[in-house]
């Protein structure tokens, strides 16, 4: 039996000899793989990319004190990135399934329609939710607009729900008796994580604070976004040193504090919808940047 | 000799819904190909898995017969110049042209020789196009932007004309004659050679069931065996089983099992988590009560070590214990305790919140203490988590939160019914109070609603107003209450659409003929159950041998009184010219209605048909003595206005107009 590290080690190990970029985590809280510029900003423009990574994802309103057996304030996705997306996609994706020990011949996996979307980013999607033995182990879409733009190539997104994964693999009930590596549970690594934010995040987590935040992150991305607008149409040098990556970064702390605030039941559903639309104006407003930036200055896209 | 052609196009899973409309559109599609290129042959059959759609076309010739198109050009009083013109636009010298004489005249013409093209290159040439026009609901690119969209990504095509393939390229991908087998179970992982002939047994070697019926048929029978010497069934959902037979290729259905506790829960809850988060088919004992089973159907052949089945049922084991979650938390505030938290939840935003809302409809339930207290509370479960995470079940879940927290029998039911009936088919509430409850809560979605200026158009109807409607006309119909319909309705572009609604659920639900319907809605809609009673009366008499003669007779009165105009007088009987007047007067004033049955009364009236029939073989209406006319006009305005109070019986079409 595999340890949850080790799963994720192959998974890894499997992307990499594909031809993925095996990128760490993002450094600012996220509600999702999708939401990391490797994915929000790198699926945009033309450049083809691939690139897998693990990303610790935070849902406040999801969490319940670690008493939950399957509910998680933070769990881990595996998200892949293939831009272009090859005509082989879904054998290579069984292919990884294969490769952490899921003998497809004795399963039952399923291709159900399901298509993403994320309001607050403006992006969507056409997919699937992989079911494997009547459990959702994967969303698989392929990309098809993101900060309100068209994309230029159709990359796919692989999202595995890690814990589920490891927990199917390992027949435990619950996602804290998983083993994350000899020795150690998925409690014994994260069980107070779990414990402790949820306690902050649905009773103590001060509200006017986490609006005063959200305002001046607002502001803040805001004011960026007016400076890039600002430069004059011939200064392909400031627009090329512009800090589009530091903007974006103003719309995560955004997201985060608007998920906060709804665990917290600072939001009537009246209020939802304008808030919605606060970030999203934010994440179209830098993606827009973000393109016109690569358009300028092909030498700075990675 | 003739030839067959096969298309399986090939793809990555498609939504089960959108498959049917799918080939429902190739069909139309071939057909219309075969008739625009005007090749013999029909659409033999279609079928399809979520990964293929398959049409086969019969009765092919090998290519176009040749043919002549003739071709006209300029009046030959043109001139010689304008039939140079003409030739040269044509690429041929003057002399090849003719003259066709035409009822406007003789005009140059240019018969020009077609060769008829082999069958294979009509079709290479209108395929890409004919696939790609099939119309999704909601498509992709996957290319890239600009690129050919499609529901899903085009894989394979096979294309076959007989034993040789049709070829063409549609994004990227060329036609062939090789085609994979199922995802896992294929004998081969490289795509396998077909034929015509082979096509089907093929794939089936290589499990893929390629007819939906025979994954139908296949799915039923392997639940049978499974429930073989138990008194246990399914619960029959053909909804499901349509949607099962079109996620898989090799359906295979299992029995999985939960622990007996969960039953504790609303079986409500249960079967929507079974049957909309797992696509499981709910088990009923023979009382039919819940078991504590399940069959899930797998696209495999067998589940030897029982992976599947253990797999699925610990899925199971979360979801119910979330459930159980969420009852247990819910219960801790009661219903009533949250009508204030109604506030925040918005019912539309220019309508305002659900408390708003249920403020304006208790305001009318004032002779229905059951229902007020109903109304007050039946939002409420809009907030609990159950409802947060099972939307289909709100309206349930209010119901069964009620009885369990104490409230009255009949408050809890009418909560539980009172988002019924929810389409034709469903069932209206069974109480009284639930009945205003749920007339009165349509009724306030539509007011608001027409208010505010959303009016449905189209297939543009997001608040579901037409069902709304529906709702209202089938309660009222089906209903125990005696409300009439237009004094429930103050708003008169509501009431349009209310008689559009009143019309299509005696059409649709009902199955009466349109022109029945016109003819007893003319005679007033606003009582509802007196107008189904004078359609049943109408439908029972149309087939009997007066009545269409009669109706015709009707018809020709109205248009002899429209075209003079006439709206009405005294009919003197001195003034009567003919016997066949005198007759058809006292026919009429003898023939007593009083205290009959719709359908005795208007069996009575198509007695009257002789009477009717003498008087216009005999007399003629437009009579030239002024007094004599007036007069015949004002009796049939009388017969007229007098037997057309349960139908207007000039709305019937009758053979004879």
């Amino acid at each position: 039996m595999d340890s949850y590290q080790q799963i994720i080690l192959k998974l890894k190990r499997y992307w990499a000899d594909r031809g993925c970029i095996i990128q760490e985590p993002y450094d600012s809280e996220v509600g999702a793989g999708t939401m990391c510029p490797e994915t929000f900003l790198r699926v945009l423009g033309p450049k083809p990319y691939r690139v897998a990574y693990v990303q610790p994802s935070r849902r406040p309103a999801d969490g319940r004190y670690g008493e939950n057996p399957n509910r998680l304030y933070k769990h881990q996705q595996l998200q892949v990135i293939l831009k272009p997306t090859p005509a082989d996609v879904i054998e290579q994706y069984l292919g990884s399934l294969e490769a952490i020990g899921i003998d497809l011949s004795k399963h039952d996996i399923k291709f159900e329609e399901d298509n993403w979307e994320s309001p607050t980013l403006g992006a969507w999607g056409i997919g699937w939710q992989v079911m494997l033995d009547g459990l959702e182990i994967t969303q698989f879409t392929y990309f098809q607009q993101c900060g309100g733009i068209d994309l230029d190539l159709c990359p796919a997104e692989l999202t595995y729900g890690l814990e589920r994964l490891a927990a199917f693999l390992q027949n435990k009930e619950s996602v804290y008796e998983i083993e994350w590596a000899p020795g150690f549970t998925y409690a014994d690594v994260r069980l107070e994580d779990e414990r402790q934010n949820s306690v902050y995040n649905f009773e103590m987590a001060d509200i006017p604070t986490l609006w005063k935040l959200f305002d001046t992150h607002e502001g803040e991305c805001q004011r960026l976004i007016d400076a890039f607008r600002a430069i004059d149409k011939d200064d392909a040098g400031s627009r090329a040193r512009f800090p589009v990556l530091s903007t974006y970064d103003q719309v995560l702390k955004c997201s985060n504090l608007f998920n906060l605030l709804d665990a917290r039941g600072a939001i009537s559903v009246t209020e939802r919808v304008g808030v919605i639309a606060r970030v999203r104006k934010l994440a179209v407003g830098t993606a827009h940047l973000w393109v016109t930036q690569q358009q300028t200055s092909p030498e700075v896209a990675a | 000799m003739a030839l067959d052609f096969l298309l399986e196009i090939g793809s990555e899973e498609i939504p089960d819904w959108m498959i049917e409309p799918a080939l429902d559109h190739l069909k139309g599609a071939f057909t219309k190909l075969l008739a625009d290129n005007k090749l013999k042959g029909a659409v033999a059959w279609t079928d399809a898995t979520p990964r293929r759609l398959v049409v086969q076309l019969s009765g092919l010739p090998q290519g176009q017969k040749d043919s002549v198109e003739t071709v006209s050009g300029p009046p030959k009083s043109a001139g010689e110049g304008a039939a140079m013109g003409f030739a040269r636009k044509m690429g041929v010298t003057p002399d090849q042209l003719e003259t066709i004489k035409s009822d406007k005249g003789e005009y140059f013409c240019f018969k020009r020789k077609l060769t008829g093209k082999p069958t294979g290159e009509v079709l290479a040439a209108a395929l890409p196009q004919l696939i790609l026009g099939i119309p999704w609901p909601k498509n992709m690119y996957w290319l890239g932007k600009g690129t050919p969209r499609f529901i899903r990504p085009i894989r394979w095509i096979v294309a076959l004309l007989g034993s040789k393939i049709v070829e063409f390229e549609i994004t990227g991908v060329k036609s062939g004659n090789t085609t994979p087998g199922h995802r896992r179970l294929a004998k081969s992982k490289k795509p396998i050679k077909v034929s015509i002939k082979n096509y089907e047994q093929k794939l089936l070697e290589n499990f893929v069931v390629v007819r939906a019926n025979a994954r139908r048929q296949k799915i039923e029978a392997g639940i049978a065996d499974l429930l073989a010497g138990t008194d246990l069934a399914i619960k029959q959902d053909a909804a499901l089983a349509h949607t099962l037979c079109y996620i898989t290729e090799y359906p295979t259905p299992i029995l999985g099992s939960f622990a007996e506790s969960y039953l504790a829960l609303p079986a409500e809850v249960l079967v929507t988590v079974m049957r909309h988060h797992q696509k499981y088919f709910s088990v009923l004992r023979a009382d039919g009560s819940l078991a504590p089973n399940f069959i899930a159907v797998m696209n495999t052949d067998s589940d030897p070590e029982g992976f599947v089945r253990s797999g699925n049922e610990r899925v199971l084991r979360a979801r119910f214990n979330d459930a159980r979650f969420f009852y247990e938390v819910d219960q801790k505030k009661p219903l009533a305790a949250r009508v204030e938290d109604l506030k925040n939840v918005t019912f539309q935003k220019d309508i305002g919140s659900y408390y708003d809302k249920i403020q304006r409809v208790a305001a009318v339930l004032t002779n229905d203490a059951d229902a007020r207290r109903a109304c007050e509370l039946c939002k409420c479960d809009l907030t609990t988590d159950m409802v947060k995470e099972f939307t289909d079940l709100q309206g349930l879940i209010g119901g069964l939160y009620a009885r369990a927290q104490g409230e009255s029998e009949a408050v809890a039911q009418a909560i539980y019914d009172h988002y019924k009936p929810l389409s034709m088919e469903d069932s209206i509430p069974s109480t009284p109070a639930g009945q205003r409850l749920a007339l009165a809560d349509k009724l306030d979605t539509l007011h608001e609603c027409f208010r505010i200026g959303m009016i449905p158009t189209g297939s543009k109807d997001p608040f579901a107003l037409r069902r709304a409607a529906q709702g209202v006309v089938k309660i009222l119909i089906e209903g125990s209450l005696d409300s009439k319909l237009l004094d429930l309705v103050s708003n008169d572009s509501l009431k349009a659409f209310f008689e559009d609604r009143v019309r299509y659920y005696f059409r649709e639900a009902r199955g009466h003929a349109y022109d029945e319907v016109n003819a007893a809605i003319t005679c007033g809609w606003s009582d509802l159950k007196d107008l189904a009673a004078r359609l049943e009366a109408l439908k029972a008499v149309r087939p009997t041998a007066d009545f269409e003669p009669l109706a015709a007779s009707f018809k020709r009165i109205r248009n002899i009184l429209e075209q003079a105009a006439f709206t009405g007088g005294a009919i003197d009987i001195t003034s009567f010219a003919d016997d066949s007047e005198r007759n058809l007067h006292s026919a009429m004033t003898s023939l007593n209605l009083r205290g009959l049955g719709y359908r005795e009364q208007l069996e009575r009236i198509a007695t009257l048909r002789p009477a009717v029939d003498k008087f216009f073989d005999t007399v003629l209406v437009n009579a030239p003595e002024p007094l004599i006319r007036q007069n015949r006009l004002a009796l049939l305005h009388h017969l007229r206005s007098e037997f057309s109070r349960i139908a207007d019986f000039s709305e019937i079409i009758t053979s004879s107009n």
